[in-house]
């Protein structure tokens, strides 16, 4: 029954998307509102019809019905609720199906916003061509889990269980909350793509189409920033190798559209202040969509062999193909209004905020472009030579590293140059201060014993965008205390709320700060020691003093379990306690750990178990001592936070908003392109 | 400027023909050093709890065959297995199944409802695929009379393949260091172990 019900509704919303797509360009060509309507109508449709195959596929595995053939794979009678729950994207076909709900989610959320636009400022052709477009994008994937990756066959006769999940999926209960984050903005990114596609149809670019496409990327992209952060650290408190990312093709194609994303945020903003780089922009939020399409082509076919191995699956040709019609049909239309797009402002100075965003967009895309391509090389080897290469960690680090601390670098300095030209008395006045502290801190990292060049250098350009960006908070919080005479919280809130995008935006660069503090600091002095410990035994690893008390199993429903329990002292005094463990799946070949970690802000300590002596007299034991990796976590929810105040409007503005008249809201035409 | 309007999307070909080249590839299949070496010895559980030495089937055509009850490609080849053992078995043609990261029960439950009279054993610890190097379920190692594997079939064994590669391995006359076992001992040589505990 579930396997039907859930199959019925994924075709049923296949069709319906393929109905709303043909309405909504028609409707866009002939201008015929009633063709928007039912394409509106049809967007709703798929996202109710897409809600009930995924609450049905959720029903099939929670009463394990073992005749829907997605819960033969990854299901099994013995594995927990929370990790039968989560199973649905365990696997190919469910995690299509994840997909499906947040892009039909997002459909829907186009669908309200446009009817208000509508309501609010009447007809625009390119919010149907877009809402078209995000449709068509629904067709290809409804399309695959109505056939090639159908999740939902039936299986005659039921098998009697399942092998339930993964081992590794079902270790971590992070892997309720990695996924749907990064899919929320690896999907996300297909409304921007479509709010693109839709300008370049209607060959217009409304003066608030920036602000626009800005704020339908800001969400994506905070989820996709969360989403790559809580992989990391899934990675880490899993996976027992102490690390956290590993440059996996499946790891990169996150990253890489999140590269062109974070470029595309600023690039918009010198097109919303001075009207250019207008045919850049739209090309990076295209490139942004196109990244994820084809990193999931990358990762999802075979083509690429990668430790997130979803198996061989028959979806590769029509990722393909999809990917050749939306890569073939954007370039079409970028170079059919290639000479539509062009700039109307021009540079005035080279010591200028612009200038600063086009360095940075430089960088960024070069950042991606050296990950697509280190991602790509196996496969362009193969290509030439035939020779089976993989590319390490080594080529990624080597060549990011430069581009990373620039990028730092100009998180401090960006925010703090003026548009369109800059005095160099002005950036005296702002460099001076944070200069001191950086070369202060520099000296005092220096006496204390960091040596190590790449790391200094990350700390002093940190402490030095930091003081740049504290002293843009600064100023006019100053002026305010001055001249009104409030406290300095008042006054701190009073100036962020003036303007929530931008201080919003200086949390997060604080935030990047932060997390490449503790990317630069836990990659330089890890410390790393392996000892096998008889019972009351020690081991030393940094400050800490590991003693192997001892070891003892347990059996759970899904899985048996060794556990160590260690006690930790470092100089003398007792820390705490510490029990790494090993479990043992049925389906696993080997035994996947589950690390103790001691978190700080100083320094993580982990311990890994890995080995035993039946006896239960010995183990051997992996303790790894990383300063400041919890900076990434913290950097992490800094990013998130800034984010949000940026995304937040007030009550108090939306009533403002709301109350404006037409005129002001912005449906000016910058330029009637037809 | 015309141009512009054909060459940006031109200059993305070379990238999706490079990607199509790449979908004819499988990037997990390495070579396997396998065929053509001796099969890797191992002595597992039956279901029915005795042990099975491979090397005690020497001097006979032996389909090693990885299964489990869970995997679904197993169902649709175990039909071709059922076949294969009615027309090769009665020529002397062994079939070993090797039940991989499954439990006795579940095995024992699948065939019953499959049928399928052949030893299987049990792959504890998963020692044996590792030795066999698997890539997944099913596989299926044709070794010869010599003890030496003669093809690899990833994936689920075919009708094809079976009629084209079990005749060979009925025809190649046994070389192996060992030699035939000696006439009337029982093929397979099962011998007598405590009954396991589950």
């Amino acid at each position: 029954m579930n396997a039907q019900v859930g199959h019925f509704a994924t075709l049923l919303a296949l069709l319906l998307a393929g109905v709303g797509t043909a309405a909504a360009f028609i409707g866009a060509r002939t201008e015929d509102r009633r063709y928007v309507v039912w394409a509106e109508r049809a967007g709703l449709a798929v996202f109710a019809l897409v809600a009930i195959a995924f609450a049905t596929m959720e029903r099939a595995l929670i009463t394990h019905d073992f005749g829907v053939s997605y819960v033969a794979q990854v299901g099994s009678r013995t594995t927990p609720l929370f990790y039968t729950v989560i199973s649905l994207w365990s696997a190919l076909e469910g995690s299509i199906l994840l997909w499906a709900l947040i892009l039909s989610g997002y459909t829907a959320l186009l669908v309200r916003w446009s009817k208000r636009r509508e309501a609010t400022l009447g007809w625009d052709p390119q919010v149907p061509y877009a809402l078209g477009t995000l449709l068509f994008v629904n067709v290809f994937f409804l399309l695959l889990i109505s056939w090639p990756a159908n999740p939902f066959r039936v299986l005659s006769p039921a098998p009697l269980d399942g092998p339930g999940p993964n081992a590794l999926l079902q270790n971590s209960p992070f892997m309720g909350v990695h996924p749907p984050m990064l899919y929320t903005g690896y999907v996300g990114m297909s409304v921007p793509f479509s709010l693109a596609v839709g300008a370049l149809f209607a060959g217009r670019l409304d003066e608030d189409w920036p602000k626009l496409i800005r704020r339908w990327t800001m969400i994506p992209w905070t989820f996709l920033s969360l989403g790559i952060l809580a992989g990391a650290w899934w990675s880490y408190e899993v996976l027992g190798w102490g690390g956290y990312w590993a440059w996996d093709p499946v790891e990169n194609a996150s990253f890489m559209p999140w590269l062109t994303a974070t470029a595309f945020l600023h690039s918009v903003m010198v097109q919303e202040r001075r009207g250019m780089l207008k045919m850049w922009t739209i090309t990076l939020i295209v490139g942004t969509f196109l990244l994820t399409v084809l990193g999931t082509f990358l990762t999802r076919s075979g083509v690429l062999a990668s430790v997130h191995a979803f198996t061989q699956s028959p979806i590769g040709p029509f990722f393909l193909t999809f990917l050749a019609i939306v890569l073939l049909g954007s370039l079409a239309l970028l170079g059919w209004r290639s000479e539509t797009l062009q700039s109307e402002g021009r540079f005035d100075a080279a010591l200028s905020r612009e200038t600063a965003f086009m360095i940075n967009n430089l960088l960024f895309t070069a950042f991606a472009f050296v990950v697509l391509l280190g991602t790509m090389f196996p496969l362009i080897a193969e290509a030439v030579r035939g020779a089976k290469v993989s590319v390490g960690g080594p080529y990624f680090n080597e060549m990011s590293v430069p581009i990373a601390l620039m990028l730092v670098f100009l998180a401090g300095v960006g925010p703090a140059l003026p548009w369109r030209k800059g005095s160099l008395e002005l950036l005296r006045g702002k460099f001076r201060w944070p200069t001191v502290v950086a070369l202060c801190a520099g000296v005092a990292f220096a006496v204390a014993g960091i040596r190590a060049p790449l790391a200094w250098l990350t700390f002093v350009l940190a402490v030095f965008a930091a003081g740049l960006l504290v002293a843009e908070v600064a100023a006019p919080v100053r002026v305010r205390r001055r001249s009104n005479g409030e406290g300095l919280v008042t006054a701190l809130w009073r100036v962020a709320t003036s303007n929530r995008r931008r201080y919003g935006g200086y949390v997060v660069h604080a935030g990047i700060l932060v997390v490449a503090v503790g990317i630069a600091a836990s990659a330089t002095f890890r410390k790393e020691e392996e000892w096998t410990i008889q019972r009351g035994g020690t081991g030393t690893v940094g400050r800490y003093r590991v003693q192997f008390d001892s070891v003892w199993a347990v059996k759970e429903s899904n899985r048996d379990g060794v556990i160590a329990a260690t006690t930790i002292y470092a100089g003398g005094n007792l820390v705490t306690k510490l029990s790494p463990r090993l479990n043992y799946y049925p389906t696993a070949v080997e035994p996947i750990g589950t690390p103790a970690v001691r978190e700080g802000l100083r320094e993580d300590l982990y311990l890994v178990l890995m080995a035993y002596t039946q006896d239960g007299q010995s183990a051997t034991l992996k303790a790894i001592v990383s300063p400041l990796v919890g900076w990434i976590w913290l950097g992490g929810a800094i990013v998130g936070l800034g984010a949000l105040f940026a995304l937040w409007r007030s009550r108090a503005e939306a009533a403002r908003r709301a109350a404006q008249p037409e005129t002001e809201k912005g449906r000016i035409p910058s330029e009637a392109l037809r | 400027m015309r141009w512009r309007r054909w060459a940006i999307p031109l200059s993305s070909l070379p990238l999706l023909a490079l990607l199509a080249w790449g979908l004819t590839r499988d990037a997990h299949t390495v070579p396997s050093p396998l065929p053509g070496k001796p099969a890797p010895d191992f002595a597992l559980q039956t279901l029915t709890g005795d042990s099975l030495h491979l090397h005690d089937l020497t001097g006979q055509a032996v389909l090693v065959n990885f299964w489990a009850s869970w995997c679904l490609a197993c169902r649709a080849e175990h039909q071709v297995m059922l076949d294969v053992a009615k027309r090769y078995g009665p020529q002397g043609l062994r079939i070993v199944g090797v039940v991989y990261e499954d439990t006795r029960d579940n095995a024992k439950q699948w065939l019953k409802e499959r049928g399928g009279d052949w030893i299987n054993v049990v792959d504890v610890g998963s020692h044996t695929a590792i030795q066999y190097g698997l890539f997944g379920v099913p596989e299926t190692f044709f070794i010869a009379r010599d003890g030496r594997i003669l093809y690899k079939q990833i994936g689920p064994l075919d009708e094809a393949s079976a009629d084209k590669w079990v005749p060979r391995l009925l025809a190649a006359t046994s070389g192996g260091p060992e030699g035939a076992p000696a006439e009337g001992q029982t093929p397979g040589h099962v011998q007598n172990a405590p009954a396991p505990r589950e």
